[in-house]
């Protein structure tokens, strides 16, 4: 017999908007409040689906503190019709959210060791959850080393966070642009070469990278070269999602659901079929 | 009958075309919404039927690679035809369906669920292949981290009447995927269609207690040793009579590790991706939302419908498809069916049934296509080889 | 002189010289240091000599009418700068700034031709440290070429 009927996972519950921060041109934190249940905990890597009124549901990363559970943040670059719905919300305003959804960064397995952060871009949203935990518990890590990788000045994300977390002894920040302008005086080029000129020890260290999958691949290949183990390195991967739970199909990659058993996967795992094109 | 329902000790009557109405009347009245077979627009459906008479009595099915024909039978069998381009799952998992539906109000929204049909269906007719198929479905539905809600509604109160097969359907195989031709568990009854010099008649076997309360003091008689011979040989001349076949063995392996098997691109020079195959399959789950509202803009409906990897904008993040190509989206499909499946759910995800042969409109076909795969050497693994092979 | 040497030898991109070809490439090496705002060379100047960034930061740009300087890399400590030298007609094809107080040892590129002319096994010594450096490049502009964070074509 099938017991008791499940609950309904495709149901969103109405969430408010409690504040909008413009990061950059096309880029807006929403911090959001639960309307009806208890704020549920998340993990570092995590993602809520967001649905705005009528316009569609996209999956999006939790960019806030877990330690905080008195609502969630997300961070949105406004690319389609539902995400450019969502970064318009005005606070006080209503969305429906479900979740949270997938696998997050390995924390535990990450326990005494370097840790090595690598974002792309908007990358370092999902990346966020996890630098507020390796601060709050800096006693269970080694050094934190973060690169950071941005297409012009103007985008570089939470800027003033990577400035403050800079003046930790205990974190190194690196940051570089592919476009620079002339109020840039930072380093000009893409995320491998920071990775290259990055001192931290290879043997000891765990990777978290998070950016467009090219980059991912690429900042792999400059770790692997660089003496990280495949087994250290884990990605977060994007696809296609519809539901969420593994049922839809949508984000298939290999005989993996990004959904469920993702996003954040092992780089041994995945490093031949990130080699095939359309897969 | 319910999954994982335990099936008690087999014990076999006869009934007539007679008994079968009595049975379809008896479910009817227990609130059953019964399901069956019917011939439609020149196929072989299922929908609702109420009378043996709108069954497909006297009818067969002619199919090969992209040919689907009715033909008349010298005989009165309602059985006598393979399976048709319907399965049971767009009853558990309805082609479209509404999942909630938002009110926006004077501050904030509301959103609330939408009901599910509350009459439980009796299908009527399914073959071992379905069989295998629901109870795949029951694994990616039901098994899972997050069951589905209305899967598990609709599921958990199906009654299911199986069809033994008697005759092999021309693209069937289901002999080599070890799914059929006789429906081994997962009914509350199974029938066997018998017309020979004893006369049009039905070896009815029960499956679960559900079944048995089913056919209490249904006008019957014992099945004598001769039934159930002539039950055992029928099926034996069904699977001895399949013209296709799927080499099954290392064929996960196989496909995985060939993704860039130029065999790809050949059935991609064919495909139409038209999606058919994906449609007509007893196993595929692949799903989409949409939403719509009102022109008011206060009520707003989310609609989950099929959906297909053959679709373009089935892969699609911001920038475009994934798999832009149908040689990746063929590859994706028959990769996902055969291989991929075995790692998500410990069972293939082809149940043998033929289907999206026959539907496809130029004759692409599965056990062929694998068959290629499999005559050209595979092509040593690229990469470091850490992968764990889902290439 | 003997300290200045080691400190040249010691240079990441040297890391593995055979002594005696360091004690060549010091003959034709001399030690320099670029305030801010300095250019280390300008586009279209003789390549002749080459640079091993002690510390410090240099913005390779190229300079268009109307806008300010485009910046196609930055380097930094280790780094080498410079592989116009190699090709003739040796000319420099942008400009090399220092963006922060930097050191370096300048390398004379006649001298090191010559020098690797006559002697090809420090050439092919020199050739197995500078190809990997320029590959590396070449791929880091195609990757930047793909402008990745940028929005996908509509």
């Amino acid at each position: 017999m099938i017991p008791a009927l499940p609950p309904d996972t495709m149901m969103p519950e109405p969430w408010r908007v409690r504040s909008v921060v413009r990061e950059s041109a096309d880029v807006y934190t929403l911090g959001l409040e639960s309307l009806s249940s208890p704020v549920p905990p998340f993990l570092p890597g995590q993602f809520n689906m967001l649905y705005a009124f009528g316009v569609g549901e996209v999956p999006i990363s939790l960019s806030g503190d877990a330690a905080d559970v008195s609502g969630f943040v997300h961070t949105i670059r406004a690319v389609g019709a539902v995400s450019t719905a969502l970064s318009q919300a005005q606070p006080d305003s209503v969305l429906g959210l479900r979740g949270p959804f997938g696998c997050g960064w390995p924390l535990t397995e990450a326990s005494g060791h370097d840790i090595l952060i690598v974002a792309g871009g908007l990358g370092l949203a999902p990346l966020r959850p996890v630098i507020y935990h390796l601060l709050a518990h800096s006693e269970h890590f080694g050094r934190i080393t973060i690169l950071h990788g941005s297409r012009s000045p103007a985008e570089i994300l939470f800027r003033s966070e990577l400035a403050m977390w800079q003046t930790r002894p205990d974190v190194s920040v690196a940051i570089t642009v592919d476009h620079a302008d002339p109020t840039w005086h930072g380093h000009v080029g893409v995320v491998p070469a920071l990775v290259e000129r990055a001192v931290f020890d290879p043997p000891g260290t765990i990777a978290f990278v998070c950016g467009p999958e090219v980059m991912m691949r690429f900042s792999a290949a400059a770790l692997l070269a660089a003496g990280v183990g495949a087994n250290r390195i884990h990605v977060s991967m994007e696809r296609n999602m519809k539901c969420a739970i593994g049922l839809c199909g949508h984000c298939q990659f290999g005989a993996d659901f990004v959904c469920r058993d993702g996003p954040v996967l092992p780089y041994d795992r995945i490093a031949k079929r990130l080699a095939v094109p359309e897969l | 009958m319910s999954p994982s329902a335990p099936a008690p000790a087999r014990k076999g009557m006869i009934i007539d075309r007679d008994g079968l109405q009595s049975l379809l009347d008896r479910l009817s009245a227990r609130g059953f919404d019964v399901i069956g077979p019917t011939v439609r627009d020149g196929a072989i459906i299922y929908d609702r039927i109420s009378s043996v008479d709108v069954m497909p009595e006297g009818w067969t099915d002619d199919q090969d690679a992209a040919r689907y024909r009715l033909a008349r039978r010298s005989d009165m069998a309602l059985f006598g035809y393979a399976v048709g381009p319907h399965s049971w799952r767009r009853f558990l998992q309805p082609p479209e369906e509404r999942l909630w539906q938002a009110t926006r109000q004077q501050v904030g929204l509301t959103i609330h669920t939408t009901a599910v049909p509350s009459a439980p269906y009796a299908f009527i007719g399914v073959r071992a292949c379905e069989l295998r198929a629901i109870s795949i479905q029951d694994r990616v539905f039901l098994e899972g981290p997050h069951p589905d809600r209305r899967y598990a509604e609709r599921r958990r109160g199906a009654f299911i009447v199986a069809v033994n097969c008697t005759e092999a359907g021309g693209t069937c195989f289901c002999a080599s995927m070890g799914s059929g031709p006789r429906a081994a568990d997962g009914f509350d009854l199974a029938l066997t269609e018998l017309i020979d010099a004893n006369g049009h008649r039905f070896l009815l076997e029960v499956g679960t207690d559900a079944g048995a309360a089913s056919v209490e003091d249904l006008p019957s008689r014992d099945a004598d040793a001769g039934a159930l011979v002539a039950a055992e040989e029928a099926t034996a001349r069904a699977a001895a009579g399949m013209r296709r076949k799927m080499a099954t063995a290392g064929l996960k392996e196989l496909l995985q590790a060939n993704p860039e098997h130029p065999h790809w691109s050949e059935v991609a020079e064919r495909c139409l991706a038209c999606a058919n195959c994906t449609l007509v399959c007893p196993t595929c789950f692949c799903s989409t939302v949409a939403d719509y509202t009102d022109l008011r803009g206060h009520e707003a409906d989310r609609v989950r419908r099929w959906d297909s990897c053959f679709a373009a904008d089935f892969s699609s993040i911001h920038g475009g498809p994934v798999r832009a190509s149908r040689r990746a989206r063929y590859r994706q499909w028959m990769s996902h069916k055969l291989a991929h499946w075995i790692d998500q759910f410990d069972i293939s995800g082809c149940v043998g049934c033929g289907r999206c042969i026959t539907w496809c409109p130029v004759g692409i076909d599965i056990t062929v296509e694998a068959a290629a795969i499999r005559a050209a050497p595979p092509r040593p693994a690229a990469g470091e080889g850490d992968d764990d092979g889902n290439a | 002189m003997e300290m200045l040497e080691s400190m040249l030898l010691a240079h990441p991109f040297l890391a593995g010289m055979d002594p005696g070809f360091g004690h060549l490439l010091f003959g034709c090496a001399r030690n320099l240091r670029f305030a801010p705002g300095t250019f280390l060379f300008r586009e279209g100047e003789s390549a002749d000599e080459f640079y091993l960034l002690r510390e410090g930061r240099v913005a390779l740009q190229l300079h268009i009418p109307g806008r300010s300087p485009l910046v196609i890399a930055t380097l930094g400590d280790g780094d080498l700068v410079g592989a116009s030298w190699l090709v003739a007609p040796y000319r420099w094809s942008y400009d090399a700034l220092a963006t922060a107080p930097t050191r370096a040892f300048g390398l004379n590129a006649a001298c090191l031709r010559e020098k690797s002319e006559v002697d090809h096994h420090l050439g092919y010594e020199m050739m197995r440290r500078l190809v990997p450096v320029m590959v590396k490049r070449m791929q880091a502009a195609r990757h930047q070429l793909i402008d990745v964070y940028g929005r996908p074509p509509t």
